[in-house]
């Protein structure tokens, strides 16, 4: 895959999947959002946006979570194909 | 009453932990209080064979590394409590999600039992599980259950009875970590050894010592002093 699939979870759009690759996040967060599952290798799905775009809702292993601009624009990945 | 086996029951929130707990021990639950906590765990009583267990029913938490109060609470209890056994409950059909738990739960206690519910739920959706690959893969007993029909209760109370009475041994797998983090265990895990003797795992508490855990440093602190103090 090229560099351009490169994007954040913010940047993703109504049914993307994106699998994660890295988290610019540390500590105590970075803890948590591990143990919600969104870890490195992980597919995520974009589900829904909220009117002005934040939070943004995920399907992250089987659970739907929102996830604030905070941390969603420091969590980066690669854009799959669209099915 | 005090010399009856104690049996932790750990899991994520909605994996019917509570229903297995009801179930298992006939909704004869109250609740209890425990030394400098006020947050209070539900406990019950399972008779089995014509022995006592006591049932303790922690507080449902994705993870176990004190993000939160009830965090706090099922960690101290599975850590300085010391359950006979730790039951873990999983949901079949959310495997990925809440072996998680499992796994940090193996790492902090040896005496563990992997209990996959809603079995019924998952057959539906077509979910098949190896259990056995499960159990040699995790080193502890895996058993499947469904708490609501009350399935695969016989061999779930006989693994516990095995496993209280130490005619079972478990040897929980061992995650291993990179070179860096291994070598940094390796040196703290002797001086945290030498502090909690052989109670807590000096291995984990060296990890968690790594991973910069205040809470668990404080908890420790006030426990030792108070070890002291009494000594």
């Amino acid at each position: 895959m090229d560099k351009t699939n490169c994007i954040t979870l913010y940047e993703g759009k109504n049914g993307d999947f994106i699998q994660i690759t890295s988290m610019d996040i540390e500590g105590v967060m970075r803890r948590r959002l591990l143990d919600l599952g969104f870890v490195p290798g992980a597919v995520v799905e974009v589900i829904r946006k909220s009117p002005l775009g934040d939070p943004i809702a995920f399907r992250v292993s089987q659970t739907t979570i929102a996830l604030r601009r905070e941390e969603s624009s420091k969590i980066q990945g690669e854009l799959m194909k669209h099915e | 009453m005090n010399d009856s086996y104690r049996i932790a029951l750990a899991g994520n929130p909605n994996t019917g932990k509570s229903t297995l707990f009801n179930a298992l021990t006939g909704l004869k639950q109250h609740t209890g209080n425990w030394a400098g906590k006020t947050v209070s765990l539900a406990e019950g009583t399972l008779l089995h064979k014509g022995k006592n267990y006591r049932m303790i029913d922690l507080p449902g938490t994705y993870s176990i590394f004190s993000n939160s109060r009830d965090e706090e609470v099922a960690r101290n209890y599975i850590v300085f409590e010391k359950p006979d056994v730790t039951l873990v409950v999983v949901d079949a059909t959310s495997l990925e999600r809440n072996l998680n738990l499992a796994l940090q739960i193996l790492e902090m206690t040896q005496n563990v039992i992997i209990c996959i519910n809603l079995m019924d739920e998952a057959e539906k959706r077509g979910i098949s599980i190896n259990e056995r690959l499960l159990t040699r893969r995790l080193g502890v007993p895996v058993i499947k259950i469904s708490a609501r029909n009350k399935a695969g209760f016989p061999l779930l109370l006989d693994t516990i009875e095995r496993l209280a009475e130490g005619k079972i041994k478990c040897e929980p797998a061992r995650l291993t970590y990179d070179k860096d983090i291994e070598a940094k265990i390796a040196s703290l895990e002797p001086l945290v050894a030498d502090l909690v003797e052989d109670r807590i795992s000096s291995r984990w508490v060296a990890l968690r010592l790594l991973d910069g855990d205040e809470s668990l440093l404080d908890e420790l602190k006030s426990r030792l002093k108070v070890k002291e103090g009494t000594a």
